[in-house]
């Protein structure tokens, strides 16, 4: 084949222009790839408030309440508990809850709740997403003698107080989350939607 | 015979049959000393192909739902004939598949497989290490009890600490808030899709391997060496064709491992909670986090590493990125090596034994990741991982050093 007579030039500006019309289709057909992985309707739907009765709690019990398919703490705290918070701060990375992200603005108080009896946390931890044990016990051994009561994450060795407040100097890097709640009765709530920052 | 041959002749015509076989069997010249440990590469493809095998008929009896998942499992186990070998087959096979390519790669590591001009042929392998990795993370999901449950919500959550994406990233991986249904049959998916690219990948491996010709224990060039054998006047002295020589000494090879491998499968295929850890007999509860969480045991060096590093500003990123640099640091390694000789043979004591203790670093941190944190345990992490990291990186620094001894002109006996 013999290039006489060829107009390079344009027959360059033509492949490049076929080649971005090309690469703008191949755009458009990769989104609805990549928008598939996204949580469908019915996941989304899933992420609906849930009610939870809680006058059966005893004093130092937790019960989990499932929302959004994650493990939500209902913690009936004892009046020796809501007074060993403040105890606590010196050794805590945010004792005050000034990370905004991690809870209501009417959970950022000293026992990061609405009413101080009971904490509501999102149950995982805000390291790498697993959930923490419950430990109540004062002193045990395999926490030592400085130990409150609190939650002890078994993957990698976090630790956070009754208040959901993390300990500094471990992987965890945050304060347990607070979902957004309210109080339908003095003993049932609403896990998800708390009636526009209640 | 001459049916046979004329029936050669017509393929041939239209397709390279001949051509191929003598290019990559009968007339591929690989170097006459290989050893013991040119046995991984040929292996580590027999379990690919058992893996496929095995896993293809597991998904004719298994679902990928979260309802049914752990059900089907036992149902395989007990209920579908054979289904419990062709089962302990996939699961021993996943765990011999990482210990082949770890032998393959410390192969590698002894022999300078990875020197000029095998650079690409390197980085090609540690590709196919990463696609194993993904691959047999997302199966590991897919029986859907405790284990499998909390590691990929462990994993998953790796993204999720990328600072400003993460979260969404997190909740785009598993199409939920958690690891759910639709992260199930997802990972289901691609648990099928991925041995495919990797059979891919195996492929172009070979042939960048039969570009440049295979290294041998010597590190001795022999395509730069005289030529002429027995078979062919052009073709390298110290070579010998592939087939039958080096085919039949991988089939003893092949018999050695299997009678390993029939070991497991048959006598410890839970090879005490190390293949299949003991949670996951459990199904799956997202309420409750086992007491202890560990990944499957090829995982735990890396997961040693992330668990060492400290969260830094509030993110547990500085972990991820260690993590993700421990594997990706193994690219640079044709690069790092600068002393004049490849093979360890050759190499000073000074390698040698940064080599062997590199070797040491890489269980201790796989035994660590097994372990639930402890003070005394996080301070070994944290030396490994400094070990691990100053292997690679001091490289360019101690291999210069390093008291080399000549090397002979041809490979030895």
């Amino acid at each position: 084949m013999s290039a006489d007579g060829v107009d390079l030039k344009k027959r360059r500006s033509l492949t490049l222009a076929t080649s971005a019309v090309g690469a703008v289709g191949a755009g458009f057909v990769i989104y609805p790839f990549l928008a598939a992985w996204a949580p469908s309707e019915k996941a989304k739907a899933a992420g609906a408030p849930v009610e939870a009765d809680i006058g059966k709690l005893e004093p130092g019990q937790l019960m989990r309440v499932k929302w959004r398919g994650k493990p939500v703490w209902v913690v009936h705290r004892t009046e020796q508990n809501l007074q060993d918070l403040p105890t606590l701060d010196g050794v805590l990375l945010d004792p005050a809850s000034d990370d905004a992200g991690q809870q209501p603005d009417y959970c950022k108080n000293a026992t990061r709740s609405v009413k101080g009896k009971y904490l509501i946390a999102v149950g995982i931890c805000t390291h790498l997403g697993c959930s923490p044990t419950y430990r109540p016990e004062v002193a045990p051994e395999d926490l030592g003698a400085e130990w409150k009561g609190g939650f002890f994450c078994p993957c990698h060795g976090s630790r956070f107080d009754l208040a959901g407040r993390v300990y500094a100097g471990v992987p965890a890097p945050k304060n347990l989350e607070i979902p957004p709640y309210q109080y339908l009765s003095e003993t049932k709530i609403l896990v998800g939607a708390d009636g526009g920052a209640a | 015979m001459s049916m046979m041959k004329s029936a050669v002749e017509w393929i041939d015509t239209r397709y390279p049959m001949t051509k191929v076989w003598n290019e990559h069997l009968a007339q591929y010249y690989a170097p006459k000393n290989f050893n013991f440990w040119y046995l991984m590469g040929s292996l580590a493809m027999l379990v690919l192909v058992i893996q496929v095998l095995t896993g293809v008929w597991l998904a004719m009896s298994y679902k990928p739902d979260s309802e049914l998942a752990f059900g089907s499992v036992e149902y395989i186990m007990r209920d579908v004939d054979w289904g419990w070998l062709i089962r302990y087959m996939h699961s021993t096979g996943a765990s011999a598949f990482f210990v082949l390519i770890y032998l393959h790669m410390f192969r590698g590591l002894m022999y300078g497989s990875y020197r000029k001009p095998r650079e690409l042929l390197w980085i090609i392998g540690v590709i196919i290490y990463l696609a194993m990795m993904a691959t047999a993370f997302f199966g590991y999901l897919l029986p859907w009890g405790q284990m499998s449950f909390w590691g990929a919500q462990v994993i998953v959550n790796l993204f999720s600490a990328v600072p400003v994406i993460g979260p969404d990233l997190g909740v785009w991986v598993r199409g939920d808030y958690v690891i759910s249904d639709a992260t199930l049959n997802r990972f289901f998916a691609l648990h099928f899709l991925l041995p495919f690219v990797l059979a891919a990948l195996v492929f172009i491996h070979i042939i960048a391997l039969h570009k440049v010709g295979s290294n041998n224990p010597d590190g001795v060039e022999i395509k730069k060496g005289p030529k002429g054998n027995r078979w062919s006047d052009s073709a390298p002295a110290d070579g010998i064709p592939f087939h039958p020589y080096y085919s039949v000494k991988d089939i003893v090879g092949v018999a050695g491992f299997l009678f390993l491998f029939a070991a497991a499968v048959f006598f410890a295929p839970e090879m005490g909670g190390y293949f299949i850890e003991h949670p996951n007999f459990e199904p799956a509860n997202p309420l409750k986090t086992p007491p202890h969480i560990a990944p499957v045991w090829y995982f735990t060096p890396f997961y040693a590493i992330l668990r060492a590093v400290p969260s830094i500003a509030g993110s547990a990123f500085p972990g991820v990125v260690a993590m993700f640099a421990s594997i990706l640091v193994m690219f640079f390694l044709p690069w790092l090596d600068r002393s004049p000789v490849k093979s360890i043979r050759y190499k000073g004591l000074l390698y040698k034994v940064l080599l062997f203790l590199f070797v040491i670093d890489f269980i201790v941190l796989g035994y660590l990741g097994t372990q639930a944190t402890t003070d005394l345990y996080k301070l070994m992490a944290q030396i490994g991982t400094i070990y691990y990291f100053a292997f690679f990186l001091l490289m360019p620094i101690y291999s210069k050093m390093d008291k080399t001894k000549p090397v002979p002109e041809r490979v030895t006996e």
